[in-house]
């Protein structure tokens, strides 16, 4: 008796613990975070690609601050520095393809050490922030340094040549109200315009705008694996893509913008602030219908944002807005328990 | 009564810290907030503020004696809408710019509530000098609280202090630090700072 209380190689057959029962040990935060890092491959291959070494400055920039402010800041707060759950580096690479290619050094810093600071780590660290800390690192810079971050600091004149023309959302903004108004239509297009409405330079990613928005095909195929591996919640984005497209085809056909359905969707960071940014786990909602809504949610604010106000893309103040009613879909969408009336 | 309530030196020095209006009794938000994306409006608000808060203080104290339970929260409310509208029409004859720039605040001191809680704690039941003294206390903390609000959000949010310029030429000004998001990240994040300072205090006066 005493004897096998004692060899460990002996252990009951029978296991009882409490829960939680994990089947899948290799599930953890460092694992997941390392999947996300997998599924952003392509995205920043894309990235290197259109933006050339503008993408990897501000990309590495924004990983070595995230990485280095979440490890002074745990230092200060006396707590374990959380910097090998690769967490820190997923916001930084998040961050740094949300930024225009030519934005000054210190934006991507401060926004960074926002980001980590205000986004995270006041509120306990990962895993108790309310709000996607890219988001709040890129509301922060965007609200400071609007010369930087604006819609015409997208348009550099001495630089790659993909850099010299306005961003698609920009240029349907532009143009918004003469099309509303007729005195554009599909056979009278000004020449920026006609050039941005076609499909495969929006699909490859061949545009102007933050760095790794572009490429539709490559946020597709990383997005996917992320929702395959379940990392993602397929919820998320599906609720985001059905609601921006009716909200994009209303668009269309009450001519509020000169794109197409398809076209607005593809265009602008829609697309990889639904596979990428709202599917952040810990500022999502936990149940698959409170998931469906949030992303629905995500995709009217955004479409509304780009229609109706000044600024011509919204993912951003989107995704920190429905984050803010998080609670409340967890709230209103607790899922009946088998057997319950 | 009196022996058990706090002599004017210890009101005094409660005002500035101990009980600081901003940081510990987290009251006038509203003006915290929205007056303080400079030091000047900051400042010239915290002097209102004080001038109606210590005059305030005194006319209370002066006739504690008359005053009806019942009565007493309209007669704190009148004394203090005179002195605001002393201070309203003094900044508009002498100061018109600045008057134009704080706009509605000024008249909403008359519901600062830091002034009635003073009117109520203090200048109801205690004497002239102490009400005085707790006056100036609170005055000196609320200004305080404005100014290193100010402080942080116009050194960041415009590169200088007082209008002057403090930080180089190349500095990017933090728009959003001047902005309202500004106010509520400073004051938390100052608020945090405050509590933190507080317990480590505390914490090493314990054996």
């Amino acid at each position: 008796m005493t004897d096998s209380a004692t060899t460990p190689d002996r252990a009951p057959a029978l296991h009882v613990a409490p829960s939680p029962h994990l089947a899948q040990t290799a599930f953890h935060t460092r694992g997941m975070m390392i999947d996300v890092l997998v599924a952003l491959a392509p995205v920043l291959l894309a990235t290197l690609l259109v933006f050339r070494w503008h993408g990897v400055v501000q990309v590495g920039l924004c990983v070595l601050a995230c990485v280095a402010a979440e490890a002074v800041l745990c230092l200060l707060m006396r707590k374990p520095i959380a910097v090998g759950d690769c967490s820190a580096a997923v916001t930084g690479v998040i961050l740094g393809l949300s930024l225009p290619a030519t934005a000054p050094w210190f934006v991507g810093v401060i926004a960074s050490v926002v980001a980590i600071g205000l986004g995270k780590v006041v509120f306990g660290g990962l895993g108790y922030n309310l709000f996607n800390p890219a988001m709040v690192g890129r509301a922060f810079v965007m609200l400071s340094f609007a010369g930087y971050m604006g819609a015409s600091a997208y348009v550099v004149t001495d630089s790659l040549d993909v850099l010299t023309q306005a961003t698609p959302l920009t240029m349907a903004k532009q143009n918004a109200a003469a099309w509303a108004a007729g005195q554009i239509g599909p056979e009278n297009m000004p020449e920026g315009l006609a050039d941005i409405r076609q499909f495969w330079p929006l699909f490859l990613g061949t545009v102007n705008g933050s760095l790794g928005e572009t490429s539709a095909l490559a946020i597709l195929a990383g997005g996917l694996f992320l929702c395959l591996r379940r990392v993602a919640s397929w919820e998320i984005p599906l609720g985001m893509l059905v609601a921006g497209f009716l909200c994009a085809a209303l668009a269309q056909w009450i001519k509020l913008t000169p794109l197409t359905a398809l076209q607005f969707m593809i265009s602008g960071s829609f697309l990889f602030g639904a596979f990428f940014i709202a599917t952040d786990p810990v500022t999502s909602p936990l149940t698959p219908w409170g998931k469906f809504a949030f992303g629905a949610g995500i995709g009217v604010l955004t479409m509304l944002i780009r229609v109706l106000s000044g600024y011509p893309e919204g993912v951003m103040f989107a995704v920190l807005l429905m984050n803010g009613a998080v609670p409340l879909l967890n709230r209103w969408t607790i899922p009946r328990p088998l057997g319950a009336k | 009564m009196s022996n058990s309530q706090p002599t004017a030196q210890e009101r005094f020095i409660n005002g500035i810290l101990p009980e600081n209006p901003t940081y510990r009794q987290l009251l006038g938000m509203c003006p915290t907030l929205a007056v303080t994306g400079a030091m000047e409006p900051a400042m010239t608000m915290a002097a209102a503020t004080g001038f109606v808060m210590i005059s305030a203080n005194v006319i209370i104290s002066l006739i504690r004696g008359l005053l009806k339970p019942h009565l007493r929260i309209l007669i704190f409310t009148l004394t203090i809408a005179t002195f605001v509208t002393i201070a309203d029409r003094f900044l508009a004859a002498y100061m018109y710019e600045m008057s134009k720039q704080l706009g509605s605040y000024i008249p909403l001191i008359i519901v600062n509530c830091i002034i009635i809680s003073r009117c109520e704690i203090c200048a109801a039941k205690q004497g002239v000098g102490t009400a005085l003294a707790d006056g100036v206390g609170m005055s000196l903390g609320f200004l305080l609280g404005l100014g290193s609000i100010a402080t942080v959000r116009e050194i960041l949010g415009s590169g200088t202090w007082f209008g002057m310029a403090v930080l180089p030429e190349a500095w990017p000004d933090w728009g959003i630090m001047v902005l309202p998001p500004g106010a509520f990240l400073t004051l938390g994040l100052l608020l945090g700072l405050v509590n933190w300072l507080g317990n480590r205090k505390k914490s090493a006066g314990t054996p």
